[in-house]
């Protein structure tokens, strides 16, 4: 679920060097009327990082060690979040669950930024066959949702987490590499670019020791929000029962989990993950959302 | 100019706008299906161990994989082969079910296509009237609706589906939990709860758009001008700022349809609706390659021929627009 809104007339680049990310129109009052907000999200962010750096230290329970004659029991002493239908501990879930739920959307991002700040600065930088070579094939991984292209290569190498992150890292490239492209075209019409061409640096040097850390700024926001709608999807996959393996403690995994739970009334053990996706998906677009704020009214300065 | 003075340059040039965008449609298709037919050689071991995937390698197994892939002929002559019989709709035969895929895709199709309609038109009334009112009340109307949006937006569909079954159908009683019951009308009630759950985040994004594009068309001159002649205020902003506002709305018509399709995929099975969304979990799980192959080139193909349409039909009703800005992609 990705949402490019950035049309071809708003991203001209020489006008507006920010005007080209992508992001969803959404947020916009908010970011700007409740500064708390943000700081909030913040906040909620670096929480969760560390819970899922620290989850075998934190988590109270062995997360999956079943107790049948426990099943569904409510908020104790010793369950403060209650327990599942197999009797499995739902904080503990939920903490060591943080751990594969950002690791998924980590590696999306890290694929999706990598890639896509390489392929995009060289179509930018070079133009030519190459950019319309890289344009094409683009527009073709466009064409492809995220959820799509990681189900049809779950269905060729089976569950697991490495091969859906790789295709998802691939079906968000084209957003970074686009982004890229637009910033890299506006960059290169710098002054400092030609200074650094008349002394003799040569283009790759340019690109990597000057270029990229200039717009770095931008694409990290960017890759920002998409870490959100990656968790969306890979929680998505594992709801479906084609993420991680079925006894790997995750987000999306437990509220499959906690479907049968919901239908004998007993809501806690799949609501509480639910809510864990959700906050997390909204604080990452937040930050992501106020970084390219910042990035854009700083540019706005200059 | 008047609408109808249109000089035959500009039809000219849209014709050939019309074709230029066909065949480059007609080519990122092709690169699709190409994806979609290779991806059964990424997967290890050789393409018939792959396809049976543990299924016994009977001759009449043999014989129906043989009849739809032609396994033994070259690379390239086994994807034109397929293309060929894709585009005819002949989708071959379930490996799992041992029926035609075009049978099974049938029989399901109809269920797929009234949920997501039921969802489209919920997007559309609720997002637009969202939106609307956002932008034209201000105040704590607009930030409770904006608090409401973030949230939407946040909420994968399948996270909706549980949280409206919880609330709705188990607490509540007030709607049924799941399945497509018989009848028409049994259908429509059994999918109202999935078309929410499938419409809620597209609602959100929706309405945002709705606001920003109405709220920019608020700042224009000829709504000033609309207004100093004595225009009433309903009527300034029902013709000359959500009309205006549209264009910006229709240009989401690809992304709104592809993730209503996609997602019907997680909202089906959260529901046990027995649609293609279903049927693509269920084939994706059993390893049901043709099933798979066949419904994720309906869903790009129908991806892509939305927005053909929206590109095409944006500077017909929008004359400002410049023939070839492009729809939102994604």
């Amino acid at each position: 679920m990705t949402a490019d809104l950035t049309t071809d007339r708003a991203a001209d680049p020489a006008t507006d060097r920010t005007a080209a990310l992508v992001r969803r129109p959404v947020l916009t009052r908010i970011r700007t009327t409740h500064g708390p907000l943000y700081l909030a999200c913040v906040v909620f962010v670096a929480l969760i990082t560390a819970v899922a750096l620290f989850a075998p230290w934190l988590a109270p329970h062995d997360p999956n060690a079943v107790d049948l004659g426990n099943a569904l029991a409510g908020p104790s002493g010793i369950h403060p979040l209650g327990v599942d239908a197999s009797g499995r501990d739902t904080l503990s879930r939920l903490i060591v669950g943080a751990r594969t739920s950002l690791l998924g959307p980590l590696g999306v991002v890290l694929v999706s930024t990598v890639a896509g700040v390489a392929v995009g600065a060289a179509a930018g930088w070079y133009g030519g066959w190459l950019d319309s070579l890289l344009s094409r094939s683009s527009e073709l991984a466009l064409a492809f949702p995220g959820l799509l292209l990681a189900i049809l290569i779950v269905s060729v190498y089976g569950q697991g987490l490495p091969a859906p992150v790789i295709a998802l890292g691939v079906a968000y490239l084209p957003y970074v590499s686009r982004l890229t492209r637009s910033l890299v075209l506006a960059e290169r019409e710098r002054p400092y670019v030609e200074a650094y061409q008349v002394q003799g640096h040569s283009g790759p040097q340019i690109l990597v020791r000057h270029v990229i850390p200039n717009i770095a700024p931008v694409v990290l926001a960017q890759s920002t929000i998409n870490f959100g709608y990656a968790l969306i999807d890979l929680a998505g996959l594992s709801f479906l029962g084609l993420g991680v393996p079925a006894l790997t403690p995750d987000w999306g995994q437990m509220v499959f989990d906690g479907e049968t739970a919901i239908q004998q009334g007993y809501p806690l053990s799949a609501v509480l993950p639910c809510a864990a996706i959700v906050l997390t998906v909204v604080a990452f677009n937040v930050v992501g959302e106020h970084w390219a704020d910042r990035v854009a009214r700083r540019e706005s300065h200059e | 100019m008047t609408p109808g003075a249109r000089s035959p340059g500009r039809a000219a040039a849209f014709v050939r706008f019309a074709l230029r965008r066909l065949a480059e449609m007609a080519a990122t298709l092709l690169g699709a299906s190409f994806a979609i037919f290779g991806a059964m050689y990424l997967a290890p071991g050789n393409p018939a161990d792959f396809l049976l995937s543990g299924r016994a390698a009977t001759p009449a197994a043999l014989k129906a994989l043989d009849a739809h892939y032609h396994l033994n002929e070259p690379f390239v002559e086994q994807y034109l082969r397929w293309l060929g019989q894709m585009l005819h709709g002949d989708f071959g035969r379930s490996i799992e079910y041992r029926t035609p895929v075009a049978a099974l895709l049938g029989a399901r199709l109809p269920t797929t296509l009234l949920l997501v309609g039921m969802a489209l038109v919920m997007v559309l009334v609720f997002g637009l009237v969202l939106g609307w009112i956002s932008a034209v009340r201000g105040g704590a109307v607009d930030s409770t609706i904006l608090v409401a949006t973030t949230f939407a937006v946040g909420t994968p569909s399948f996270v909706a589906a549980i949280l409206l079954q919880g609330l709705f159908s188990v607490e509540l009683h007030w709607f049924p939990s799941g399945g497509s019951g018989s009848g028409p009308g049994q259908l429509l009630w059994h999918l109202t709860l999935p078309a929410l759950a499938l419409a809620l985040y597209l609602i959100g994004l929706l309405a945002r758009v709705t606001r920003s594009a109405m709220l920019e068309a608020l700042d224009h001159e000829h709504v000033t001008v609309a207004r100093s002649r004595g225009v009433p205020e309903r009527q300034v902003i029902r013709r000359h700022v959500f009309r205006n506002s549209l264009g910006t709305v229709l240009t989401m018509g690809g992304l709104i349809v592809s993730t209503l399709v996609v997602c019907t995929v997680l909202v089906e099975s959260a529901f046990s609706v027995d649609g293609i969304g279903q049927l693509l979990d269920l084939s994706t799980t059993t390893k049901d390659f043709p099933v798979v192959q066949a419904i994720s080139l309906i869903i790009v193909a129908l991806f892509m021929g939305v927005n053909l349409l929206v590109d095409l039909v944006h500077p017909l009703v929008d004359p400002r627009v410049a023939l070839g800005t492009r729809s939102v992609a994604g």
